[in-house]
């Protein structure tokens, strides 16, 4: 527990080449929406813990583009990048978004919608994350990304615990 | 059924709400098809289609017991969505944990602000 108890991240499949992360954060949306656009910023929570900002490149408009990178303790260059395809300041960031360690062929880009909306002085951020295509999402899935955490996803969780 | 034919997998099998509120009421254990029936309050036929997708996907095994279809919950094909989907919810927790941080301090630099106005 956290003094500020924010809440947990909620993940759901909205459907088999969907995820929908959605967390709620104690602050008020501009605030929450600063924290997530300004480069200077982005650079203290992008790399989540697990490594160093080296680039935070946002150029925030329609067409503009964006490129994160991070240099892991290991000393491995993690890169993103992608293209905004629509900006409503405090409200919605709808925009591409492609990890540079794919093989090629997962040339189309997943598309990144993040909402931003307001109550009692709280924020409730979604991402969904949309896959162009099942192979995509199937190279994600064998790219061996980390494990070993429970995933907020109740379903799965939960039947993870029966397997047999 | 004119409906665009997806690849049989568990990705597929869960996208669909009815079938994960299936899993959910198996993975309490083994049932037979009536109580899925009655707690889902659809119709027959269309539980028998949603049990048959995620049979077809191995989701679910059957078993005849005298004149009862009993159906029972197998959950390895959801290890590749479980991996899946945690390489996401691991990666966003971690950032989030961290913007709670950066969120408190621009909170207090804003109330500082006031004083100022």
């Amino acid at each position: 527990m956290t003094m500020t108890s924010s809440g947990t991240a909620v993940v759901t499949l909205p459907t088999d080449t969907q995820i929908l992360i959605t967390r709620e954060f104690a602050a008020p949306r501009h605030l929450v929406y600063r924290a997530w656009t300004t480069p200077e910023l982005i650079r203290r929570w992008w790399s989540g813990g697990m490594g160093k900002v080296t680039v935070v490149d946002v150029d925030l408009r329609p067409g503009g583009t964006w490129r994160h990178v991070m240099v892991t303790d290991e000393g491995l260059e993690v890169g993103f990048h992608g293209e905004y395809r629509e900006v409503v300041p405090n409200e919605l960031i709808v925009c591409t978004e492609v990890f540079e360690g794919m093989p090629d062929g997962a040339d189309e880009p997943a598309v990144c919608t993040y909402t931003f909306t307001e109550q009692d002085g709280r924020t409730t951020v979604t991402l969904l994350t949309e896959v162009a295509t099942r192979e995509v999402r199937d190279m994600i899935l064998d790219s061996g990304m980390e494990t070993g955490m429970q995933a907020g996803w109740d379903l799965v969780e939960q039947i993870a615990i029966s397997l047999r | 059924m004119a409906r665009a034919a997806t690849t049989a997998d568990a990705f597929n099998a869960v996208a669909e709400p009815r079938r994960r509120r299936i899993l959910d009421l198996l993975a309490g254990g083994e049932r037979p098809v009536n109580d899925l029936v009655a707690e889902l309050g659809l119709a027959q036929p269309l539980v028998s289609k949603h049990l048959r997708v995620l049979r077809e996907v191995g989701l679910v095994d059957v078993r005849d017991e005298g004149r009862q279809r009993m159906y029972r919950l197998d959950g390895r094909p959801l290890e590749p969505i479980y991996d899946w989907v945690r390489t996401y919810e691991r990666t966003w927790s971690r950032r989030f944990d961290r913007l709670d941080d950066v969120l408190e301090e621009l909170k207090e630099t804003e109330t500082g602000d006031d004083d100022d106005e």
